[in-house]
């Protein structure tokens, strides 16, 4: 896997509400460049939401992001969106698109590639996930873990600084879900930056940095995943952690 | 006997159909597309901005396209098009110099087939589900250029089957705007079938308009139908193992 560059990437004091609900109070969060921060907790937490905050599909009501350290909330979004890939529960792969097209849409549309380059750039980004011989189907014909790692692509084909992984393999049959958390390990090795919303407390322990555990729209324990898993402070995360493992 | 004799007197005088037919290939038909299709193309691009109204997070534009459907869609068409047709004509015809009717006949059918077809582009593109949204704009699109390349071309796909029952509808429709008075050279299927059967004294004029009607929306029905077919069950289905078992199971039970 080859080297990326990764930028860190810092949440100062979040706040979101929806009317009057607060679905996040004050987060902090930093990811420093090049490391994975694993974000868990139970439904409804807010972690997803997190993510949406941090490349500004939702903009937050208070507080700060910086992304190499500069605040991004006076740029605009569409450019801080192209540092910033992320990846979805359900995909979203554009089902009218071939896979091939899936990932060359973008580099053609905003990185303004001609046709051919940025074909030749999907392809070898396609290579990279093990999919280059299905660039010319429909997503709908593949596997959802294939999916998934297509749309792993596609997010890595615009060269992103920091990746957001939304619940990538909640959606995926059991015996799926290691081929792309393989395939997500591997670009933490590679030193890409990385937040990963996750419910794979295995991948959670073994390849972050720090893991983060939310609840309630608050931050309510974060550390190294030995701490955090090993030796956890608090009741909430005591209980959370004896549901779930 | 006699009255199946009538009948067939009434209907099917293939004299006064054959009299006919010359008029109706080259007047009738190509005035009734002309109609059919500029108003359909009109209707479609009017529609299309009435739908991105209709979604639109302004509120005001949101209420104005919501005004306009509720207005077109309410009214009977012939009256839209009399009010259209004898309301605008004569200023119309001061301002371009124009006499004909069928620019305001147009004005009239599109104005009426935006209000359909904007729904059912709102509707298609509503269809679409929300994470297409998401995916182009996490990718770097601002949201205007990820509705125009990734929702709303998926949006029409889906509502095909629904705008080619509009044209059809609208081939119909095109027959009122004889109300408006059309010269000879104007005339469309139905006024020419209605110009027949007046002068022959019997209703196959009409016969041989309902022929042409018919030959051009039964084809097209059916292509609504291959269409509709094809958008469900084109796409090759996932099937999970345990599904295809249950269909077998089901095939065995019944």
């Amino acid at each position: 896997m080859s080297k990326f560059t990764s930028g860190s990437l810092e949440a100062k004091n979040v706040h979101l509400a929806f009317g009057h609900n607060k679905v996040l109070r004050g987060i902090d969060l930093s990811v420093p460049a090049g490391t994975t921060a694993s974000v868990i907790g139970p439904s409804g937490s807010g972690k997803s939401t997190l993510l949406r905050v941090m490349n500004r599909l939702i903009e937050p009501d208070a507080g700060d992001i910086l992304l190499d350290g500069k605040s991004v909330l006076k740029e605009n979004p569409d450019e801080l969106r192209r540092r910033i890939g992320m990846v979805f529960q359900q995909f979203n792969l554009f089902p009218h698109k071939s896979v091939g097209e899936n990932v060359a849409f973008a580099l053609r549309k905003l990185r303004k590639l001609p046709k051919e380059q940025a074909r030749e750039e999907a392809l070898s980004q396609l290579d990279l996930v093990g999919l280059k011989h299905k660039a010319d189907v429909r997503p709908a014909t593949l596997s959802g873990g294939q999916q998934q790692r297509v749309a792993i692509a596609r997010a890595l084909a615009m060269k992103p600084e920091v990746m957001f992984f939304d619940e990538a393999t909640s959606a995926l049959d059991p015996e799926l879900v290691k081929g792309v958390l393989a395939l997500m390990a591997d670009l933490a090795k590679g030193g890409m930056t990385m937040v990963v919303v996750t419910h794979e407390m295995g991948f959670s322990r073994n390849v972050s940095d720090t893991v983060t555990f939310m609840d309630g729209g608050v931050v309510v324990e974060s550390g190294p995943p030995g701490q955090v898993f090993e030796n956890p402070r608090t009741e909430r995360l005591q209980g959370f952690l004896s549901d779930v493992l | 006997m006699d009255y199946l004799n009538r009948l067939a007197e009434t209907f099917l005088d293939w004299k006064a159909i054959a009299e006919v037919l010359p008029a109706m290939f080259s007047v009738g038909l190509p005035n009734t597309l002309v109609l059919a299709i500029v108003s359909g193309i009109i209707g479609c691009v009017a529609g299309m901005v009435l739908a991105l109204m209709g979604i639109s997070r302004n509120p005001v534009a949101r209420w104005a396209a919501r005004v306009y459907t509720d207005v077109f869609r309410g009214l009977p068409a012939v009256l839209t098009i009399l009010v259209i047709g004898l309301g605008f004509g004569p200023i119309f015809r001061e301002l371009t110099g124009v006499t004909s009717p069928y620019p305001m006949g147009i004005a009239a059918l599109s104005l009426m087939s935006s209000a359909y077809i904007g729904e059912i582009f709102r509707s298609g593109i509503q269809s679409v589900d929300k994470g297409q949204l998401e995916a182009a704009r996490a990718l770097g699109f601002g949201y205007g250029p990820s509705l125009r390349m990734v929702v709303v071309p998926q949006g029409i796909r889906r509502v095909l089957p629904a705008l080619v029952n509009q044209f059809i509808a609208l081939i119909k429709e095109s027959s009122l705007v004889f109300t408006l008075g059309l010269l000879a050279s104007e005339r469309e299927l139905f006024q020419i079938g209605q110009d027949a059967a007046a002068r022959s004294g019997n209703l196959s004029g009409y016969v041989a308009a309902a022929v042409f009607y018919l030959a051009m929306t039964v084809p097209l029905t059916h292509l609504v139908n291959w269409i509709d077919a094809r958008l469900r069950t084109g796409r090759p289905q996932k099937m999970e193992p345990d599904e295809a078992a249950a269909v077998v199971g089901k095939g065995a039970h019944s």
